[in-house]
């Protein structure tokens, strides 16, 4: 893997005339019927940035409703609102974000294979994706969902008066959307490495999107059957969850949040992955205790199992399920917090360049720290008790995923955007946008921790008036944080066309998929590749290729 | 079946046709992880019941045709005992043995369908369909259409397994007459049997949960 | 009106307890924040890639280092963990005086009931200084009572009980929320919790026109549903006695033993095949689907009501009945 830390004075490269973008043919039958990874990725990535604006909309409606303590909306529609947001930014942004984008496009170049192991089940799972993205569209253009991404029954399953079943519907799609891609991924990491490749010189990127795929095997089953028994008690009027007919609504909770606890993981461990490949190349440094942070994306998928119920601190559980639940979430919390200590280490006497991906890595570790800390505030019983459907609550995961996950993706879409499209970003205009984003986050979500802790409730589209200094601030935070949003959009486009040819290395970065030429061939690899050596085997010289 | 073996080229992805052989059953044991998860979650609700209405979860046992379940037990039984010979046939190159025995599997599970349909249908006429005609007049009433939803849905998504299993047995007997597996090559079949067989794995659990645990008590 | 507000008013025992260990959170989370960001920003300059620094001898001896700081983080955790989980356990138990106030959420309002008879929808009105412990329940969807100048909240869900207590230190008017998602008007559902003198508690309690106590209206109805056809003093058939029987433990036919609270009473009710006392024969019909949870919750007021009694004195407790405020 030496020879990826390639020859640097090269000439102005040129794109190779073999790439996957043109080899099969540039009609649209040749995109939509593609087994190609890296074509699915890019059928991935286009979908779920249609998505991303459709549930970013929603919440800049959010946002404006949130200015004043009266509200602009009714409330039927702002219920609306946040419902579209978290269900569309939940299942059809974040879960398939880094997976479905960066992972299929990915771990078959990382590993040194031709493709993932089932191909056409690739592209199935994105026709899921997509078939279940308009019925969710469906449902809420015909008169919207109103009972919140979590579908509590039995307002869910009896009372609502929105498209439940349709929505639950798109939901249930969309989870065998995950289940095919996780599966697709296990078996390609078994399976399919190249000679050489053991498991201990696998990239983290790799590890980490494997643990979530053992996640998005075990656990998106269970949403997949809760939903279904929701969707018929509301359709038959008989069922498990309505007290009224001898069912328990707490029953329901568990077997929503023994899904989408762990969907958090979903959600966060691929960013861990993205981050763990983004600092060692910009600090020119191995990347420290290799062991320790992949072994921690395993425990964190295994424990993640076993932490649900502190979501339901107020809902009714036993007080001995709360201290053992609340136990097991401080568990979990030590991982998390190993591997923010070892991309810091990885910093220690580095080389440190501070190319956008790096700021974006950066800010993920910012953010996903002060995210991380507040989640041993809300797994502490006491103090979940006063905050848990706050504000507070709502910060902590705005900072879990969006200040961390969002920041991963983006970094990671800046880092391999070379690699995908073979043609470098504008600099500056990222670097701005890094920026932005970091500090319009804080400003948005920070003020939200305090408007939790004083008591304001989430899902209110109208509030008391002594929470309006704080809600501006975030609305503020909020526009601050579209345009950063915004730019990549337009200059990433740009780049398309007038970028500069990136070269296959650009960043001088170990690993399989800097070794293939930018934008990669069909097959990936002109010759199998063998892999001799640990990864992440970063010098400090040669200086990176003008960048 | 003396001409040479032809084992077909593997798919692109793949550098060999055992990689791919192997690739293909270790991705149906991943999905078979899944299925687990799947019907786990229908037997926690199923678990919770009982744990909360054992008196009524009994009753309603005892209103199961535990004849046709027992029947239909030994026609799944004998069918995962006919695949997993078939998957020994297609080891040996026994082509026509393979075609016999995967037609025989498909029959016995044609013939399962068929009795729960009957018991469906013997259901529907007593009234024990929640949501549609439900009706019932003692005390535990509730609980009953409760367990009753959890059976039909529980044996209704199993049914869909097996119907599918069906259609896959069905494809893998066109193709083992045609010729298209030999002693090298017959992952499908295999692949298949695994699948079949976990349906068939399925139903051991429902049996005893669903026609045995009523009947258990005094 | 718009000040920066940064604390909500703290106005239970409780709630300064909470302000501590919020503080101990803080303080450990800045902590490990300012390390992280100190350490980021420090190798960020220090190893900037034009820095000339000596770089040599880098950490090795990783898992040293690792082990170093997962054990220091797992003890940090486990004593915010322990402060917490005290604190839970405190508010999960509550003291034996603590006055029950009876709370049905519906959409989109609370229904609160006093022991005395008095009723007041989205306002609650509470003595300083005294336990207060209410019993939740809904009538359609989850909600939840949230007071966050108390630092406690609580879902209230359909088909059980589910209690909450407090004991409120400062005099005031404070915030009450729904803080679970019910429907269209969630935002509105809540109103405010006014904690009184002692004295003009009292006074406010008597000019409320309290009508018949819960106990009362409860006894009404023991005789209308025909409870007392069984239960009552005077019959003949083999049921339990009522008498006494409240938060006293139940030994049950399968060899549990469970104590009689108001869960307990709730179920026997509407599950009576559920728990069966030892001893007596499982002849109770259900009232599933018969009671609403308004009269639900009087019938256990006036069982409740009947925990001092015995079989003996209560026929006279009949007759006197009455007059006779519950106790509490």
């Amino acid at each position: 893997m030496t020879t990826a830390t390639v020859t640097g004075k090269s000439d102005e490269p040129v794109v190779a005339t073999k790439n996957y973008l043109t080899e099969e043919g540039v009609t649209l039958r040749s995109w939509l019927l593609t087994k190609d990874h890296k074509r699915i990725a890019i059928l991935y990535t286009l979908s779920i940035t249609f998505f991303f604006f459709v549930g970013g909309l929603a919440a800049t409606l959010i946002r404006l409703n949130l200015v004043t303590p009266a509200g602009i909306f009714t409330p039927d529609i702002y219920n609306r609102l946040f419902t579209l947001h978290g269900i569309v930014m939940v299942w059809f942004f974040l879960i398939p974000s880094i997976p479905n984008t960066m992972g299929n496009f990915l771990i078959p170049l990382m590993i040194g294979a031709k493709d993932l192991a089932f191909p056409r089940l690739n592209l199935l799972s994105w026709y899921l994706y997509v078939g279940a993205g308009f019925l969710a569209l469906f449902a809420i253009l015909i008169g919207g969902v109103d009972t919140g991404w979590t579908f509590y029954t039995p307002f869910s399953s009896l009372y609502s008066n929105g498209y439940v079943v349709l929505a639950l519907a798109a939901v249930f799609a969309v989870g065998f959307s995950s289940i095919l891609t996780g599966l697709n991924f296990i078996v390609t990491t078994h399976r399919m490495r190249a000679p050489g490749m053991t498991w201990y010189r696998l990239p983290v990127f790799v590890w980490s999107n494997y643990a979530t795929s053992v996640i998005m095997v075990l656990a998106t089953p269970v949403l997949a059957i809760t939903l279904m028994l929701v969707a018929v008690e509301r359709l038959l009027r008989v069922g498990i969850f309505d007290p009224a007919l001898g069912g328990d609504p707490l029953l329901f909770q568990h077997l929503f949040w023994f899904y989408s606890h762990p969907a958090v993981y979903i959600m966060i461990l691929p960013g861990f992955g993205v981050i763990s490949e983004i600092v060692p190349c910009f600090a020119r440094k191995p990347l420290f205790g290799y062991k320790f942070v992949v072994w921690s994306s395993i425990t964190i998928a295994i424990v993640g199992f076993f932490v649900w119920a502190h979501h339901m601190f107020v809902a009714g559980i036993s007080l001995y399920a709360g201290l053992v639940f609340s136990l097991l979430s401080y568990v979990i919390a030590v991982p998390s917090a190993i591997k923010v200590f070892n991309w810091t280490a990885t910093l220690h006497k580095g080389w440190i360049s501070f190319d956008a991906p790096m700021l974006y890595a950066l800010g993920f570790i910012g953010l996903f720290t002060i995210g991380g800390l507040t989640g041993l505030f809300v797994a502490n019983l006491a103090f979940d008790v006063h905050v848990t459907d706050t504000y507070f609550v709502v910060a902590h995961f705005h900072y879990i995923m969006v200040g961390g996950m969002v920041s991963a993706y983006f970094g990671g879409l800046h880092y391999w955007w070379p690699k995908v499209t073979g043609r470098l970003y504008p600099e500056w205009w990222a670097r701005i946008a890094a920026l932005l984003i970091f500090f319009g986050f804080n400003l948005t979500f920070f003020p939200q921790f305090i408007l939790g802790y004083l008591g304001m409730e989430r899902r209110y589209y109208s509030y008391p008036p002594e929470f309006q200094v704080w809600n501006i601030f975030s609305s503020a935070g909020a526009s601050v944080l579209a345009i950063g949003y915004a730019l990549p959009f337009f200059y990433l486009g740009w780049s398309l066309f007038r970028g500069k040819r990136a070269g296959s290395n650009p960043w001088a970065a170990t690993g399989l998929e800097w070794q293939t030429s930018s934008p990669p061939p069909a097959h990936n690899f002109d010759k199998t590749p063998t892999v001799t050596r640990p990864p992440y085997q970063y010098r400090p010289e040669p200086e990176p290729q003008d960048v | 079946m003396s001409d040479a073996p032809v084992i077909p080229r593997p798919e692109p992805q793949y550098a060999t046709a055992e990689q791919q052989a192997e690739t293909a059953s270790f991705g149906m044991w991943v999905f078979l992880a899944t299925e687990v998860l799947f019907f786990g979650g229908m037997l926690l609700a199923y678990t919770w019941l009982r744990a909360t209405y054992p008196d009524g979860v009994a009753e309603a046992g005892r209103h199961t045709k535990i004849v046709i379940g027992s029947v239909n037990t030994l026609v799944l039984l004998t069918s995962s005992f006919t695949m997993a010979w078939a998957v020994h046939a297609a080891e040996h190159g026994r082509r026509k043995a393979l075609t016999r025995l995967l037609a025989v599997t498909a029959f016995l599970g044609l013939l399962f369908l068929g009795l729960k349909g009957y018991e469906y249908h013997k259901e529907w006429t007593e009234h024990l369909v929640p949501g549609l005609n439900f009706h019932e007049d003692s005390v535990h009433a509730q609980t009953i259409e409760l367990f009753y939803f959890l059976y039909f849905l529980l044996t209704g998504i199993h049914g869909i397994h097996v119907t599918i299993g069906i259609g896959l047995i069905a494809v893998m007997a066109v193709r083992a007459r045609r010729g298209a597996f030999n002693s090298h090559y017959y992952t499908p079949v295999e692949v298949t049997g695994l699948y079949w067989h976990f349906v068939d794995i399925v139903w051991i659990f429902l049996y005893p949960l669903i026609y045995l645990v009523g009947r258990s008590g005094p | 009106m718009g000040s920066m507000q940064l604390l909500p008013p703290t106005a239970s025992a409780h709630a300064a307890d909470m302000d501590w260990l919020f503080a101990a959170l803080v303080g450990t989370s800045a902590f490990i924040l300012l390390l992280v960001f100190g350490l980021m920003i420090l190798f960020c300059v220090r190893y900037r890639k034009s820095s000339k620094v000596e770089r040599g001898d880098r950490l090795g001896r990783t898992w040293r280092v690792e082990t170093a700081w997962t054990v220091a983080t797992f003890v940090a955790f486990l004593g915010l963990y322990f402060w917490g989980a005290d604190l839970y356990v405190g508010i999960h138990s509550p003291p034996k005086d603590a006055t029950d106030i009876y709370v049905v959420g519906k959409q989109w309002m609370w229904k609160i009931e006093h022991p005395g008879g008095q009723r007041e929808i989205d306002t609650l009105h509470v003595p300083v200084g005294k336990p207060v412990r209410l019993v939740l329940t809904s009538q359609d969807v989850i909600h939840d009572f949230a007071i966050p100048a108390f630092r406690v909240r609580q879902d209230a869900l359909p088909g059980r009980y589910e209690t909450l207590w407090f004991t409120p230190t400062k005099v005031g008017e404070y915030r009450l929320f729904c803080a679970e998602l019910c429907g269209t008007w969630h935002a509105r559902m809540g109103g405010s919790v006014v904690v009184m003198e002692p004295s003009d508690f009292q006074r406010w309690l008597d000019s409320q026109d309290p009508g018949p106590s819960l106990a009362q209206e409860g006894e009404a109805l023991f005789r209308s549903y025909g409870c007392s056809g069984c239960h009552g003093t005077a019959s003949t058939v083999h049921a339990p006695k009522l008498e006494g029987l409240f938060s006293r433990p139940v030994p049950l036919q399968d060899g549990r033993t469970v104590v009689a609270d108001d869960r307990y009473i709730r179920d026997s009710i509407l599950k009576p095949k559920s728990e069966i006392a030892a001893g007596y024969p499982p002849v109770m019909p259900s009232f599933a689907g018969q009671i609403g949870e308004d009269d639900l919750l009087k019938l256990v007021a006036y069982i409740k009501s009947l925990a001092d009694r015995t079989a003996e004195n209560s026929q006279t407790g009949r007759k006197a009945g009455s007059a006779e405020r519950p106790t509490q």
